[in-house]
């Protein structure tokens, strides 16, 4: 593992991240940008870890973090769900442009 | 770093896979398409976690992500992707913008993290389910040679007999309430006839 290096990790975790971004700037449907959003939590879960595996001091650190994130994420996707049902079934439409009920 | 042994090949491959799919994931206009190409992206990442040694994180991404979290996203998928809906289309004026803001994050993350330089570990592995259940549960390990894993042995760190039994307390007990919680929103309401 010493052949790879942090950087490429971080590389990768920055492109995923990236990704990510412009997942949730770009889409319009909701679930896509949920999907966006568990991008995002999957960069974030690789520097952990790639900084547990090259760091002596955050061997455990990293891999709980990292364990707490992936809970968090998964109870994130059932509440977004939740609520982009909620919404489907009283407008009949998952598009987050016509989510302007609380325009003022 | 340029010799062209197992870890390196490994690594440039699953890379390369989990980079395709997230761009997929990006690029993907049809919904559905888009939730397979996360899968294909989600199981990269969790065979990284394999290839860093850290064997339990990488199968909780498999099973929890995978087996659950997509699930769900694919179950919300279908329950709402119907006719014009599956296919929402953004406007050219969106996407650059999107996509200079993607870049633009992509780019200063880069410079950042060559600020890190190369940095290499030590030879010994990532502590392994043992250790990290016994955080889990609260209970530090004793034994001098245990106790020591990730440490090196005349480093000026030491770890603090720390546990984490309290945040895993917390997160399952959040993770009680918000299922609780997604499935009152999500229930069948009845509806009232006018």
């Amino acid at each position: 593992m010493n052949d790879v290096g942090l950087i490429p990790f971080l590389m990768l975790s920055g492109f995923l991240f990236a990704c990510g971004v412009t997942c949730v700037a770009v889409k319009r449907n909701a679930v896509a940008v949920l999907m966006g959003v568990e991008l995002i939590l999957n960069s974030a879960n690789v520097n952990l870890v790639a900084f547990a595996r090259f760091t002596p001091a955050f061997r455990l650190e990293g891999q709980v973090f990292t364990l707490m994130v992936i809970v968090l994420a998964a109870a994130e996707a059932a509440i977004a769900l939740a609520i982009i049902l909620n919404f489907y079934n009283n407008h009949a439409t998952v598009d987050v442009d016509e989510a302007k009920d609380l325009k003022g | 770093m340029t010799h062209l042994t197992l870890p390196v090949v490994l690594f440039a491959v699953i890379a390369t896979a989990t980079a395709i799919s997230a761009v997929a994931v990006v690029a993907e206009r049809n919904v559905v398409r888009m939730a397979i190409w996360l899968l294909f992206t989600l199981i990269g990442v969790s065979l990284l976690y394999f290839l860093l040694g850290a064997e339990f994180v990488g199968a909780a991404q498999m099973i929890v992500y995978v087996g659950g979290t997509l699930v769900l996203v694919v179950f919300g998928v279908m329950l709402t992707a119907q006719g014009p809906l599956r296919e929402l289309r953004t406007s050219r004026l969106e996407w650059i913008v999107g996509g200079t803001l993607g870049g633009a994050l992509f780019a200063l993350l880069v410079f950042v993290s060559l600020q890190f330089g190369s940095r290499t570990s030590a030879d010994d592995v990532l502590p392994g389910v043992g250790p990290l259940g016994l955080s889990f549960l609260g209970v530090s390990e004793t034994t001098p040679s245990e106790n020591l894993r990730g440490v090196p042995e005349h480093s000026p760190m030491k770890r603090a007999p720390v546990a984490y039994l309290l945040p895993f307390e917390i997160v399952s007990v959040h993770l009680l309430v918000v299922l609780i919680g997604a499935a009152y929103l999500a229930r069948a309401k009845r509806r009232v006839k006018p």
